[in-house]
């Protein structure tokens, strides 16, 4: 009996501490980012142009958010495009489709800088764009697609079958009641991934550093090279200058990037998911 | 006419399906393509067999950086499978549901983090903690490791919890009724159920260590030998890769894309064994 109590208690302890670990681990990072930082942010900071005296943030800021929308502009529709087709209309058994499901579940595994090289070789030096917003956006893009394809299939599969049904039924064809029905009842969903896809873009480093290159301007036009933030805070690093400009960096990064995941699972765990993210 | 747009927006459909399919084949062409030659000119038993890597003499060996990267993260697996485990039995099995509430949430937290970011904490919490209490610089093995068994924390609790819950009630409930206690039915009932989800958790982490660059480029301090202590600096093939990329030029630069060559390998080993292990769970 004593044996068996203690051997319980130890397993319990053991279970109790782990958790604990997690947990402290979790609250030491975010503290003390947000400790070190928060005192470190100015408005000197959000100038609008970086120079060496004042590493301000605020272009790499605005590089992010062009990085974030153009990425998604392609891959979104993409994406949604391909769970379309997934879901409403392959057959499960279909060869075809099993490709389809091994590349992505394939893509989704590949780490990020093997999406850098291959961006690099493709976009900056096959098709001559060079270090361009335009040849990160492509190369975070493919990264994206997976996620995409995946979050949306979930929010069309969770849309009950009677409303593709009663659709069918009032004579509506198929196509109308993808865009009529079915879409509208599932953008919730959807929306919850582009969403987590933004927070992974915003996030994004090195896939980006080889495609979009470190210069730490807004560029002209969209073929011109800018960081984003967490390209900042690496090239900061790599520079090995201003670690105040660090701090506040990491606070910004770390802000916006926990803010959009938070909001993501907020609107997953509405529409009745579990707010379940991981991979 | 609305048959022909049908037609035609299904085939839009099926081609934006298709997409992955175009994806994965132009990566392998385009790493393999620059790769591959590159191997060939360099001999394969010197490019993965030799352990001096210096391109400015022509000597591209990459057994550091192979060892480096299976080094951080088998440190990663003996910090993180252990908390992470126990964490999943903690959130499937012992949590109080109101505490589950807050902590569900911090597990996601953490997957969110950037990498950058917590390369960044490892710079300024980890390394100058080592560097105080062993002396040397601080960039080393036990900071790559240690920095890669947080991050992969999150993936192994996600999965090994998804796991534990899809084991059947009656498991546990069996062996509660034979008199076992919570905790040793748990352990030996529900755990060992689960056994293969929670295996294909620990897999996909160890893809996510294997992969991960910029958190171990800014704690591991980076030296190209193979690392002879816990203390000892190291590079890992992701590292080798991002750190030289920007300067490189000709063998060189097809020599690192060979290092991605190897990554893209390990990956594909790694994921082949995750759905195997997945497809193993499935009734």
């Amino acid at each position: 009996m004593s044996r068996a109590y203690l051997l319980s208690r130890l397993l319990r302890l053991a279970v109790y501490i782990a958790a604990g670990l997690t947990l402290a681990v979790l609250a030491l990072l975010i503290s003390y980012i947000l400790v070190k930082g928060l005192p470190h942010l100015s408005w000197q900071l959000f100038s609008p142009t970086y120079t060496s005296e004042n590493a301000s943030l605020l272009p790499a800021l605005v590089n992010t958010v062009t990085m974030a929308l153009l990425t998604l502009a392609m891959a979104a529709p993409l994406g949604v495009g391909a769970a379309i087709y997934l879901v409403e209309y392959a057959s499960p058994r279909n060869r075809l489709v099993k490709v389809i499901r091994m590349t992505a579940e394939t893509l989704a595994g590949l780490p990020s800088i093997v999406y850098g090289l291959f961006g690099y070789l493709l976009f900056v030096i096959s098709l001559g764009w060079g270090y361009s917003l335009l040849a990160g956006a492509c190369t975070l893009m493919v990264m994206i697609l997976p996620v995409i394809m995946r979050t949306t299939e979930e929010a069309l599969l969770a849309v009950p079958d009677a409303f593709r049904e009663g659709s069918f039924g009032l004579g509506a064809g198929k196509l109308r009641t993808i865009f009529r029905i079915v879409l509208p009842a599932s953008a919730p969903g959807i929306l919850a991934g582009v969403i987590l896809s933004l927070g992974r873009i915003a996030g994004e480093t090195a896939a980006l550093i080889y495609t979009a290159g470190t210069v730490a301007q807004i560029p002209d036009n969209l073929l011109g090279s800018g960081r984003t933030l967490s390209v900042h805070l690496y090239a900061l690093w790599s520079e090995g200058l201003s670690t105040e400009q660090s701090y506040a960096t990491a606070v910004i990064l770390l802000l916006v990037v926990t803010g959009l995941n938070a909001l993501s699972a907020t609107i997953a765990k509405k529409i009745g998911g579990n707010g379940e993210h991981h991979g | 006419m609305s048959k022909f747009r049908e037609q035609l927006m299904k085939m839009l459909f099926l081609a934006a399906a298709c997409a992955s399919i175009l994806a994965v084949a132009l990566i392998c062409f385009f790493l393999f393509a620059n790769g591959l030659p590159a191997i060939g000119e360099i001999g394969w038993g010197n490019f993965l067999g030799k352990t001096v890597w210096k391109p400015s003499s022509g000597l591209y060996g990459i057994l550091p950086m192979i060892l480096g990267s299976v080094y951080a993260t088998a440190g990663a697996l003996l910090l993180g499978v252990p908390v992470g485990i126990l964490t999943a039995v903690f959130l499937a099995r012992f949590c109080p549901p109101r505490l589950y509430k807050a902590l569900k949430p911090a597990v996601d937290l953490l997957a969110g983090i950037p990498s950058v970011v917590y390369g960044f904490f490892g710079l300024m919490v980890i390394v100058p903690v080592i560097r105080d209490l062993w002396g040397g610089s601080g960039t080393s093995l036990l900071a790559a490791s240690l920095v890669l068994g947080i991050m992969i924390l999150p993936t192994i609790i996600g999965v090994a919890e998804a796991a534990l819950r899809a084991v059947p009630e009656s498991y546990y409930e069996g062996s509660l009724a034979l008199g076992a206690s919570h905790e040793r039915s748990v352990f030996k009932a529900v755990l060992p159920a689960a056994k293969s989800g929670v295996i294909a958790g620990v897999v996909l982490g160890v893809g996510r260590a294997i992969g991960e660059t910029m958190a171990v480029v800014m704690v591991a301090g980076n030296q190209a030998v193979i690392p002879s202590g816990l203390l000892k600096g190291l590079r890992t093939l992701t590292s080798n890769i991002v750190l030289e990329m920007g300067y490189a030029a000709d063998l060189h630069r097809e020599a690192l894309i060979a290092t991605a060559v190897v990554l893209f390998l390990f990956i594909l080993i790694i994921n082949l064994c995750f759905s195997l292990l997945k497809r193993r769970d499935q009734p």
